[in-house]
């Protein structure tokens, strides 16, 4: 396969999801139930030229960087704007995970929204919100990006509002749009930074730029800045703190919604972007990101403790995994944070659709017992699922596994490769750093602790009501898809060995690029051992053309680090893994610790984590708030200074207009009367002339001619 | 007296009186016309004369033939819509087709 | 008096006579045929102005073409043995107003014709004008011909259709 060709297959996957929006936008109300059909078979379509274009990638044009066209798109003299797409081995592995975990939801949901009334609706916008994703990860420059950036954004309001006759989805679209919004704030200034600095929006011209030494405005806090900048837009899509409070709220979209978009696909996207652009963090950026990915990691996986929503404890979870993938990022891992990224795509995607199973499940047993006022997605409703739906559950429990870390399955390696990235870096950096892995093993330890929670007290025990009881396992359409991501959740998938990764073909195909960032502004330790001069060229040469067997030369000191750290930190969070998953059992299975009782001691800390940390309250007091009073302010402003402005020239206005009126009625009025009076009588005068007589008519010509002549002879 | 330009305009003088005449005081839609048909040749007799005594000159025919087509293709139009007009009053008197001063 | 004043007078004679009659003559079909001498007279003058073509394309167009026209019309349109073949009086204050306006636009025409003093100049009779004026309508006058073409096949459709019967 030649590259134009694969392009041109790169560029089908990329529009066949857009023919779905099509077709079921347009001929959705005619295709009425077909149209699930119709989306899962374009989507299945779309997945084997996906994995085509991947395989193709990956084996025959592995030792190209990327593979990529470009085109003008705008030309205004002296500045061009080209744009193109290419696929470079994360793009390829993207399209594999984006393609399959989206087919994998289009079937989830011809069981799940059967009966919806806007069935055709739903798959238009799963199509579009394919379509844009798949520009994400295709884009080779910032434009593209951002534009699809958007469209991602707009097809998820629409789809977490889907079910917008519930005041709560059409906020949460809202939140998620707005708070979205603040992040890409930060994205586009960071774009423009670079775009007026190197004149492209191609990644390869800005990082060439980069590594020629050129700096915006001459300053290496601008190249900071930048980064920052299209961090935040990272920030919003990968709901990290403070931007993370949307997530939540959007799990009042339909589920498969949920995990399409809010597990797998749309939230990996701030993730992908850094990956993608991270030769061009410098130190400080890089630092920045790593705080923030574990703050993120940490906060929210102490907010899902204590979450009684079936999703939003998946929903914090999700968010506290995101932390994780930023975090390692911002450390230097970048093949470990891009590995989490695809295994919690895949496990997470299954998560949530054994949620929709459950949640699926439990509508049906309440429409049975007639009940239509209890919470299907609250867990204590909930307990001994395992017996009624057994499938879910093998598959629920095994994908659990994985999120807690516990060997033999993918989470464990990715996940123990952050930890172990972590400690590299903070062993390397040194100080206070040492904050980051120890909060991340904690998070990692909380992350056990509340998937086993959420597991016992959903599925083991005694049916804790009712409907639990009458619930039953789902047909095939939603069950298949969570047997086939439980495998892929499978160490084999990665690596033949299930405690290092590192012997896998997915480290070998994912290297760290070097980076651009001139030595002065970046780690030493980020940078090639060898000689210093080959710094810019080696940069150079990692983006623009190949990287995988040739860079292992390049072997720097973080790597043997990272190699350093890998058992202490296998065997630490083996450890924590292990002691958190004994805890849940021993509080909710067993119930020797009494929940209720933990609860009482430790009241303060459970209410802070039950209300979320108060951020959204925290946001209204301040943020919202702040708003809310300059608007009063505005209207008081309006409704007492401008109204009364406007009510005394309109009092004015009104005097003198009776006052004109009258002048009118008499005066004008008079002489207009007079004068049509006047007009009226001359007419019914000189009308006995108008006779309709042509022979009178051409007298009175002739008359007019002779009097014409003796006039002027 | 040597027969000279007055006395031919003269002729075409008399002439065009007379056709205006005619138009002014006939009844008949046919004999209005005829008065005007008058008025042409009156025309046209001056253009010829103008002609002859001015050197000679070819475009004082020219514009009486034009004036002659013109002529004819009145005659024609004018006398196709008499017939219409006889169609719907029966009669062809100008003086009661009047509906122009509705 | 040489013989071309005689032309001359008697010509302007059977203008203005058969003129005279064609105005004033009640019988239509009288009129008709004054028409015809009148136009006769106008060929002559024609042919004393030296205007040869002219004079015979008076005598076949008119003569042969509108006054047959115009006879047609008078058949077509009056009923020839009643009484209607007169034609109607008109009223008396306007016939009054016609005498005298149409008698003041006569004196007024004589009187400034002959007072005026008109440019001439002398030239020689030519052989015939058929050739001058031929040359002249394709060259000078090509587009007014062209025009004058296109126009009498619009009259003559034009008259077709509104001549036509209605069936409605």
């Amino acid at each position: 396969m030649t590259q134009e060709i694969l392009l041109l297959l790169s560029i089908s996957i990329l529009l066949v999801p857009l023919v779905s929006f099509l077709i079921n936008i347009f001929f959705g109300k005619r295709l009425g139930r077909m149209s699930g059909v119709v989306g899962t078979s374009i989507l299945g379509f779309d997945f084997i030229l996906a994995i085509i274009v991947a395989y193709s990638k990956l084996v025959t044009y592995a030792d190209l960087h990327v593979v990529q066209n470009k085109f003008e798109w705008i030309n205004l003299g002296t500045y061009k704007v080209v744009v193109g797409f290419g696929i470079d081995n994360i793009a390829a592995i993207m399209l594999l995970v984006v393609t399959l975990i989206s087919l994998l939801v289009h079937l989830f949901s011809t069981n799940y929204m059967e009966g919806d009334r806007r069935y055709p609706t739903f798959y238009a916008y799963l199509g579009l919100f394919t379509f844009s994703m798949l520009g994400i990860v295709m884009a080779n420059n910032f434009l593209l990006m951002y534009i699809f950036w958007e469209l991602v954004g707009i097809s998820s309001y629409l789809l977490i509002g889907f079910w917008y006759e519930k005041d709560s989805a059409s906020n949460a679209g809202k939140k998620a749009f707005i708070t979205n919004r603040i992040g890409d704030l930060g994205f586009f200034a960071g774009i423009m930074i670079l775009f007026m600095t190197y004149g492209s929006f191609l990644f390869e011209d800005v990082f060439a730029g980069i590594a020629s030494g050129k700096l915006p405005f001459d300053n290496p806090t601008m190249l900071t800045l930048a980064g920052i900048g299209i961090f935040m837009g990272a920030m919003g899509k990968s709901a990290q703190w403070p931007l993370h409070v949307w997530l939540p709220d959007a799990m009042e979209g339909p589920t498969p919604v949920s995990a399409l978009i809010h597990a797998a696909t749309m939230v990996a996207a701030g993730v992908y972007l850094v990956a993608k652009v991270f030769v061009m963090f410098t130190a400080d950026a890089l630092t920045f990101i790593a705080i923030i990915g574990t703050i993120t990691a940490f906060v929210s996986a102490s907010i899902a403790l204590t979450q009684t929503d079936f999703k939003k404890v998946l929903a914090y979870s999700t968010v506290s995994q995101l932390g994780f993938m930023i975090m390692s990022l911002g450390t230097g891992g970048y093949t470990n944070g891009f590995f989490h990224l695809v295994t919690h795509a895949w496990f997470k995607a299954a998560l949530f659709l054994a949620a929709g199973s459950v949640i699926h499940a439990m509508h049906h047993a309440m429409h049975h017992l007639h009940d239509h006022h209890s919470d299907p997605q609250d867990i204590n409703n909930m307990g001994g699922l395992r017996k009624t739906m057994p499938w879910t559950y093998r598959t629920f429990l095994f994908v659990t596994l994985a999120l807690s870390g516990v060997p033999l399955t993918s989470g464990f390696l990715s996940k123990d490769g952050i930890l172990a990235g972590t400690m590299a870096w903070a062993h390397l950096t040194g100080g206070w750093h040492w904050i980051v892995p120890v909060l991340g093993f904690l998070a990692a330890g909380m992350t056990a602790f509340y998937m086993f929670r959420l597991t016992i007290v959903a599925f083991h025990g005694e049916h804790k009501t009712e409907i639990a009881k009458h619930t039953h396992e789902n047909k095939l359409p939603i069950v298949l898809p969570l047997v086939v991501l439980s495998l892929l959740s499978f160490w084999f998938v990665y690596s033949p060995n299930p405690i290092d990764a590192t012997q896998g073909w997915f480290h070998h195909k994912v290297v760290a690029p070097q980076t651009v960032v001139p030595a002065a502004y970046q780690w030493s330790f980020l940078m090639p051992e060898h000689a210093s001069s080959a710094l810019v060229e080696a940069g150079m040469h990692s983006t623009t053309s190949t990287v995988s067997h040739g860079s292992h030369a390049a072997l720097n000191a973080y790597q043997e680090e990272l190699h350093h750290y890998h058992y202490p930190a296998l065997f630490l969070s083996v450890l924590l893994a292990a002691l958190s998953i004994l805890l849940a059992f021993l509080i909710y299975q067993y119930k020797y610790i009494s929940a209720d009782a933990l609860e009482k001691r430790f009241k303060f800390l459970h209410t802070f984590s039950y209300n979320k940390w108060y951020f959204d309250e925290l946001y209204k007091a301040t943020a919202i708030a702040a708003v809310l009073a300059l608007s009063r302010a505005m209207a008081w402003f309006d409704s007492t200074i401008v109204d009364g402005i406007v009510n005394l020239s309109a009092k004015v206005t009104s005097l003198a207009g009776k006052l004109t009126g009258i002048f009118d009625n008499v005066v004008i009025d008079g002489f207009v009367n007079l004068l049509a009076d006047g007009t009226g009588y001359a007419g019914k005068t000189l009308r006995k002339l108008q006779t309709g007589n042509i022979q009178a008519y051409i007298v009175f010509a002739l008359v007019g001619i002779l009097a014409l002549i003796y006039f002027f002879i | 007296m040597e027969i000279g330009l007055t006395h031919y305009i003269i002729v075409s003088a008399l002439l065009f009186a007379l056709g205006l005449y005619g138009i002014v005081s006939r009844k008949h839609a046919v004999m209005v016309l005829m008065g005007l048909e008058l008025i042409l040749n009156a025309a046209n007799i001056n253009f010829v004369a103008f002609a002859r005594f001015g050197g000679m000159n070819i475009e004082g025919h020219i514009a009486a033939i034009f004036v002659i087509i013109l002529a004819a293709a009145e005659a024609a139009v004018a006398l196709a819509i008499l017939l219409n007009i006889y169609q719907h009053f029966r009669h062809v008197n100008v003086d009661e087709v009047d509906q122009l001063k509705e | 008096m040489d013989l071309i004043t005689i032309a001359f007078y008697f010509f302007a004679a059977l203008v203005l006579g058969f003129g005279g009659v064609v105005v004033l003559s009640k019988n239509i079909m009288h009129t008709a045929f004054a028409l015809l001498f009148t136009f006769f007279g106008v060929a002559g003058l024609y042919v004393l102005l030296y205007a040869d073509f002219l004079a015979i394309t008076q005598i076949m167009i008119y003569i042969g073409g509108i006054l047959v026209l115009i006879i047609f019309g008078v058949m077509l349109t009056t009923r020839i043995t009643g009484v209607d073949v007169k034609s109607g009086k008109i009223g008396k204050f306007q016939l009054g107003g016609a005498i005298v306006f149409t008698s003041l636009m006569a004196i007024t025409l004589v009187v400034v014709f002959s007072q005026t003093n008109w440019y001439q100049a002398e030239a020689p009779a030519p052989d015939s004008t058929a050739e001058l004026i031929g040359v002249s309508l394709l060259t000078n006058y090509l587009l007014a011909f062209e025009v004058a073409s296109v126009l009498l096949l619009v009259a003559i459709v034009g008259a077709a259709f509104i001549a036509r019967k209605k069936h409605s």
